[in-house]
């Protein structure tokens, strides 16, 4: 549904972030992308939404070149890419509310956005994703009350509540202690596989993301480096992707980090 | 979940109002609207004047745009002189009297009758705006630019001294008990616990007021307190609105200097 | 290098000879400075009537108490008027102000050449005093009440709208992002992730301006463009210093209260 072909980005400080990525994903298929920090993996999903604009290369949605679309039809093909932060990206001073009703923007004029006044089947989904996340008694609760737990989670309705087709989802457990990653990964995959959505998650955590996930991609560079099952990821190709220098670190890290997480449950 | 959707399929939601109170919000609403008619309504208008004003408006626009730095270009000289030496004085001076009232304000190292004293020094100056302080200079040393040193040295206290005063109450307490302990007197305490802590932001702060008396320095001499101001007014007074525009166009270049200025400064503290 | 040895002893100074040098450099220059700027002060003087100002101050005041408690009954209207100019002012600056400073915040303006000329536009109202901007209007509308609206709104529009476009300008990207993604158009964004972001600061600004702006009306009236300084002007122009000294009280009276409700308003915000 979602295919990548020759994707480069290169920043005006003439850092090449993405050196010629293909990548197709299936529907319905949740897919991890991992590499070290720098490899590209925040470049690479802002660029299936364009927040981050590519140099070269196409991107297509289903049948749409998301790449060769103006402004207007950007906005419109956006509706359809739900997106999940690593900080959350609240707004915090909004209430939860208004958070989780600012993903139905697209679909709203300005002035019933300037009021609040969204259609009731909008205000029906929210209270429904809301009792879906659990944060039923947080309605009117202002976004900066919230725990980071609880905040991913009203990210992740702000995300769904778009009707989407795809989910772009950025480091969603870099800033939550392990058990709440756990439990953020596993909403995220069990509401893709619920609404049969196509999910690219970048993750730093290997083992999380092997824990989740039935497709892995490596980054290193800009470059793909690693494209098949989490079993398939050997130590071997763990030092592809990760360089051959850190590779003692994270040859421990993944025995330790197994122990800890099973521990936390 | 079927028991609440089958007793109702749809929950309502509305943003909160800011204030819950029904009677308090609306009671609020319209005691703004009241005042604001009321307001607007005791502002005289008189249109007869402001056509006739407007036209002079126009020949006013027309003087701004070719302004007219020859004709009266003594004067303009003589108070922008005056205008840039009184900031240098009376900022100098301000500094220089802030920081004992500064000290004297502060509850954590005052004794309280001079930290009522200071105190007192410091809402009178901010009280009044300038130009009323001015007023009483030049009564007492007659009309030039000494009455607008004191005046603007005056106003830079109750800047100045304020500020220091709220940042000496909220240094850090644990330097003081220890000089105090070595057994420093009052003077060393001072030096050696409180100054430290708080004087890189004075600097700033003083840079920055040097900004703010450059600019009331052009309007104190509108009560003949020196500088730039009453050459601007007797412009106005004249209809010279070509020499005006030039003293403006003055004013607005220096101001913009010493702020880009007193920003590079302000930077290279931090 | 603080610490050198000399004759086996260890010399400790606090800054090593160059800095010493470049210190005392700066101090002497800043003497001479203001030693300069002082002469031109002093020239400017006529110390013989600045020689009596402990006398004149001591006449002052004692022609200024008792002040004329019965005046003050002339003195409500005038304050109403204070009050308006500064209120209107304010409002007519913070509806001008607010949008400009999306137009002049690098991270919402629609074109750089759009943020420089709004920045054109904050820098010259900022620059000139509120006391020239009445100058300039009181010749186009004439005197009045709404001469003293128009300058308190032409010198805050820059206020503001410096202070408020800093505020967007420090905003956090993330949520903006985020509506962004969700497909929003540009109003939304800014309406969704800037606004909810800024508006606290927004409020902080204007009412902090508000009450400058109410000091500064107290003193329009120099000029002729209303509130309590028309009557302050006549009582100094006839020597009433006991008329002089009830409005200083009125004045006095008024900051405090409009300072103590800012205070207010201000917390009940953040």
């Amino acid at each position: 549904m979602l295919r990548i072909e020759q994707l480069v980005k290169r920043y005006p400080t003439g850092d090449a972030a993405l050196r010629g990525v293909s990548l197709t994903v299936s529907e319905g298929q949740v897919m991890a992308l991992i590499g070290p920090s720098g490899a590209g993996k925040s470049t690479l999903i802002r660029c299936v939404n364009r927040l981050v604009e590519p140099t070269s290369g196409k991107i297509w949605l289903r049948d749409t070149e998301i790449t060769a679309l103006n402004q207007r039809q950007l906005r419109r093909i956006r509706r359809r890419i739900g997106m999940i932060f690593q900080e959350y990206a609240l707004v915090e001073r909004l209430s939860v509310m208004e958070n989780i009703l600012s993903g139905r923007l697209g679909y709203v004029n300005f002035w019933q956005s300037w009021f609040r006044r969204f259609p009731q089947s909008d205000i029906d989904q929210a209270f429904n994703l809301l009792e879906r996340v659990g944060l039923s008694d947080f309605v009117d609760k202002r976004a900066d009350e919230l725990s980071g737990g609880q905040r991913q989670r009203v990210g992740i309705a702000r995300a769904l509540i778009q009707s989407p087709d795809l989910l772009l989802v950025d480091e969603p457990t870099a800033s939550l202690d392990p058990k709440t990653s756990r439990q953020i990964m596993r909403l995220i995959t069990e509401l893709a596989r619920e609404r049969g959505l196509a999910v690219i998650i970048n993750i730093h955590d290997v083992p999380l993301a092997q824990m989740f996930v039935q497709r892995i991609v490596g980054l290193r560079a800009g470059e793909i480096v690693y494209d098949g099952p989490p079993d398939g990821l050997t130590p071997e190709r763990l030092s592809d992707i990760y360089g051959a220098e850190d590779w003692g670190a994270s040859q421990t890290a993944v025995p330790e980090q197994e122990p800890l997480l099973t521990a936390q449950e | 979940m079927a028991e609440v959707a089958s007793s109702s399929p749809h929950r309502h939601w509305r943003k909160p109002p800011w204030i819950q109170n029904r009677w308090l919000r609306w009671g609020m609403v319209l005691g703004a609207l009241v005042y604001l008619a009321l307001a607007i309504g005791s502002v005289s208008v008189d249109s007869a004047r402001i056509a006739r004003g407007l036209e002079r408006g126009g020949r006013m626009i027309a003087a701004f745009l070719q302004p007219d730095f020859v004709s009266r270009w003594d004067d303009i000289q003589i108070g922008v002189l005056e205008s840039l030496t009184m900031t240098v004085v009376s900022t100098i001076a301000g500094v220089l009297l802030s920081v004992p009232i500064g000290l004297g304000a502060a509850r954590n190292i005052a004794p309280t009758p001079i930290y009522l004293i200071c105190r007192g020094i410091i809402t009178v100056s901010r009280t009044f705006q300038e130009v009323v302080i001015a007023i009483v200079f030049v009564v007492m040393f007659g009309f030039g630019p000494l009455a607008g040193v004191c005046t603007l040295a005056f106003a830079t206290i109750g800047f100045l001294a304020k500020l220091l005063a709220e940042d000496i109450e909220e240094i850090d307490p644990a330097p003081l008990e220890a000089i105090r302990a070595t057994g420093a007197g009052w003077l060393k305490t001072i030096t050696y616990a409180v100054m430290p802590q708080v004087s890189a932001r004075l600097v700033g702060l003083s840079v920055y007021r040097f900004d703010i008396n450059l600019r009331e320095s052009a309007i104190v001499g509108i009560v003949g307190a020196g500088g730039i101001g009453s050459t601007l007014q007797a412009t106005f007074n004249r209809y010279d609105y070509d020499v005006a525009s030039a003293i403006l166009i003055i004013i607005i270049t220096l101001v913009m200097l010493t702020e880009l200025i007193s920003a590079q400064i302000r930077k290279r503290l931090q | 290098m603080p610490v050198h040895t000399a004759n086996d002893v260890k010399i400790w100074q606090r800054y090593d000879t160059a800095t010493r040098l470049r210190q005392w450099g700066g101090w002497i220059a800043g003497t001479v400075i203001t030693l300069i700027c002082w002469q031109v002060i002093s020239n400017g003087t006529r110390w013989e009537f600045a020689a009596d100002a402990p006398q004149q101050l001591g006449i002052f005041l004692q022609r200024m108490f008792p002040p004329d408690w019965s005046y003050v009954n002339q003195l409500w209207k005038p304050l109403w008027d204070t009050i308006t100019i500064a209120t209107l002012g304010t409002l007519v600056a913070v509806i001008i102000a607010l949008p400009l400073s999306f137009l002049a915040a690098r991270n919402t303006t629609p074109h750089p050449i759009v943020r420089y000329l709004t920045l054109l536009v904050i820098v010259v109202s900022r620059s000139v005093n509120s006391l020239i901007w009445a100058l300039i209007i009181v010749a186009i509308t004439g005197p009045g009440v709404l001469a003293g609206i128009i300058a308190i709104a032409l010198r805050s529009i820059g206020f503001i709208g410096k202070l408020a476009f800093e505020s967007i300008e420090e905003t956090s990207r993330e949520p903006v992002e985020a509506i962004t993604a969700t497909g929003a158009s540009r109003l939304q964004v800014l309406s969704y992730s800037i606004l909810p972001q800024v508006m606290p600061s927004f409020a902080g600004i204007s009412i902090f301006r508000w009450d400058i702006n109410i000091r500064e009306a107290t003193v329009l009236g120099l000029v002729g463009a209303g509130g309590i300084g028309l009557n302050l002007n006549a009582a100094v122009n006839l020597l009433r210093w006991d008329q002089a000294g009830m409005i200083f009280i009125v004045i006095f009276g008024l900051v405090l209260i409009s300072e103590a409700v800012s205070a207010q308003v201000r917390k009940a915000i953040i």
